[in-house]
């Protein structure tokens, strides 16, 4: 079978996001880059899926070179192709994102055959649209549901579970299909060194993008204000229980 | 301005985020509010929505909208868009409301600004919305020019009542619906017994990295128990198989409000505080004085969590035993 999983690179930010002087983006100055974790899992669902079942797995990512880096990464951890939509890095809004991957999977498609798969993360870690995958798939004419937690191939179907409030939804989507994948679905691998090496010899295949700008602009980016806490010391160690329990019975947790 | 607005359902009445959705729309300024109203439309639900400002209720029935299908209620919701000649299709921002926007943004290719806190203006409309899971707030336009669609950040607005109640008149809505929507449909529907969960426990008693391993979760359990609450933790946690990612609270697990959140052994980086944020009252309980999570909680303590959380287990256990 053939699976395609879409990763985005994302600054990966520590204790606190500081935004640049221009307000435009994340200052990445002293910053690692990332995927989103649930994009991390659907790489993971992608390369298992071709380890039960045979063919291969494919990665797209759209943005600036660099993403080459997350790409490369998804290679190192067993996905077999990869493929750059090149950017110039700026903020793509989620309907211009989504013509672009559709546009890229057609032609990917009408080359090597049709995906029986595609994944997506549920949303993006950075811009959280919970829409590019929905938008490919309507694009495309295929079946989509989000927030997988299991995914299970079957007779020309892909199983889906997805967990709601009060129990699970099970879906079946007919191949070939789309799904948005969440983190916990499993737990991904971490490259070995010869995963490593080999993801080194992987070919990147960089496109041009069909550039179709949508309707949503960045203007600009602001770190939340927070109520200034002092925060009130119970005490060090052991010791410091008899006040943590006044605490628990003054706020009624316990009588 | 016309605005439709994909009105959720909790058991017999209507969601939270529906009536945050419903809110946002009359802050904008709505204008006429028309619900659409995926299923029958109880007697409570619709006083609801009234009280909301609902001025008309679109209530969709079809075979192919039995349980839930996202594509069939995307359709719907853009049916139901083209129908009243929305300006602006707002749905609540959980799951099931950022989906089934996007199908309808989707079929109606129109932009979809998802989690938004605030309408700035509608002319041009400038939002605020909510990045990172809420660790950024970013301060978007939208070009008119056709509708657009927003879906409403959970627990962001305090939904009020309408200073004027809506007409709420019902209208039955017939959908057209492609047959090849059934390709979407829930086929299987597995209740989970009932019981205390992350999202609603009073208390909840998480660990991180800091516990160290699977078992070092046993004395949390414990102290969970005790106060009636449930045990979760960090993603290093879940990272290291310790446990379930079930029990991870944060951006990409579960945001949780409970009356404390006791965190022990977890730094608190910002997308494990956007999950944790939300809680009545937080203790810490790390070695580190100068950790995230310890400068921003209510209340501290510095130390040893494999010390202080058998310690505090220990004291709550002394006083019942000797009132
Ligand atoms: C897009 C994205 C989404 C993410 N989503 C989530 C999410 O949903 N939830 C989440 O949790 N993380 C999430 N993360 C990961 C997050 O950035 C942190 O890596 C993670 O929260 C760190 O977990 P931790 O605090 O347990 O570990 P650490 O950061 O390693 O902190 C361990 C803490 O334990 C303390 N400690 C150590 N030993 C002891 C002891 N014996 N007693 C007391 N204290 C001790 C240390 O002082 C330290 O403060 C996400 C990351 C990204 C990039
Ligand atoms: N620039 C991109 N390149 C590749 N995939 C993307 C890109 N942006 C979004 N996606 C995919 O679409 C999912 C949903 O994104 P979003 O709608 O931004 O929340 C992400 O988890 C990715 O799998």
């Amino acid at each position: 079978m053939r699976v395609l999983v879409c990763v985005k690179r994302v600054p990966a930010p520590g204790a606190k996001i500081n935004v640049t002087a221009d307000g435009l983006a994340v200052d990445t100055a002293f910053l690692g880059f990332a995927t989103s974790p649930h994009e991390e899992c659907a790489v993971e669902a992608a390369v298992q899926l071709v380890e039960q079942h045979g063919g291969t797995a494919t990665v797209l990512t759209l943005g600036p070179a660099e993403a080459e880096e997350q790409v490369r990464y998804a290679a190192s951890v067993g996905v077999h192709d990869a493929v750059l939509v090149r950017t110039d890095g700026s903020d793509w809004d989620p309907q211009r994102t989504a013509r672009a991957i559709a546009a890229a999977v057609a032609d990917l498609e009408a080359q090597g055959g049709p995906f029986d798969v595609i994944l997506f993360g549920n949303e993006s870690a950075d811009s959280g649209g919970f829409q590019v995958g929905i938008r490919v798939a309507r694009a495309l004419g295929r079946p989509v549901v989000n927030g997988a937690k299991r995914i299970e191939i079957g007779d020309g179907s892909v199983r889906v579970e997805r967990p709601t409030d009060d129990g699970v939804d099970v879906y079946a989507l007919a191949m070939p299909a789309v799904v948005g994948v969440k983190e916990g679905i499993n737990l991904p691998r971490y490259p070995t060194m010869k995963g490593r090496l080999a993801s080194k010899k992987v070919t990147v295949t960089v496109v041009d993008p069909v550039d179709q700008p949508g309707g949503q602009r960045l203007v600009s980016l602001h770190t939340p204000v927070e109520a200034a806490s002092a925060t009130r010391i119970l005490g060090e160690g052991p010791g410091a229980a008899p006040a943590v329990v006044d605490l628990l019975i003054e706020i009624g947790v316990l009588q | 301005m016309t605005t439709v607005v994909l009105a959720e359902r909790a058991g017999d009445t209507i969601s939270g985020g529906t009536l945050e959705a419903l809110t946002l729309a009359r802050r904008m300024g709505a204008g006429d509010v028309a619900v659409l109203m995926v299923g029958p439309l109880h007697d409570d639900a619709a006083t609801v929505l009234a009280a909301h400002g609902a001025g008309s209720i679109h209530v969709a029935e079809h075979d192919l909208l039995a349980g839930y299908n996202p594509q069939a209620w995307g359709d719907v919701l853009a049916g139901a868009a083209r129908h009243v000649d929305a300006d602006v299709v707002i749905a609540p921002g959980s799951d099931q409301g950022n989906e089934v926007l996007a199908h309808a943004a989707a079929v109606l290719d129109i932009p979809m600004v998802a989690n938004v806190l605030e309408v700035e203006s509608t002319e041009p409309f400038t939002v605020r919305r909510v990045r990172w899971g809420g660790s950024l707030i970013e301060r978007a336009t939208v070009s008119a020019g056709g509708p657009l669609a927003l879906s409403v950040a959970s627990h962001a607005l305090d939904p009020e009542p309408a200073d004027t109640p809506g007409s709420a008149t019902v209208h039955p809505f017939t959908p057209e619906l492609d047959p090849a929507v059934a390709g979407c449909a829930v086929v299987e529907r597995v209740q989970r017994a009932a019981g205390l969960t992350l999202a609603t426990a009073p208390v909840v008693v998480s660990g991180g990295r800091g516990v160290g391993s699977a078992d070092g979760f046993a004395p949390l359990e414990e102290l969970a128990a005790l106060l009636g609450g449930v045990v979760g933790c960090s993603r290093a946690v879940t990272n290291n198989g310790w446990r379930n990612h079930t029990d991870q609270v944060g951006q990409t697990g579960t945001r949780i409000a409970p009356e404390i959140y006791i965190a022990c052994g977890i730094s608190g980086a910002i997308q494990h505080w956007v999950g944790a944020m939300a809680s009545k009252r937080i203790l810490a309980i790390n070695t580190d004085r100068n950790a995230n999570m310890v400068t921003k909680a209510d209340d501290a303590v510095i130390g040893d969590l494999h010390q202080v959380v058998p310690a505090i287990t220990a004291e709550i256990r002394r006083r019942r035993a000797t009132p």
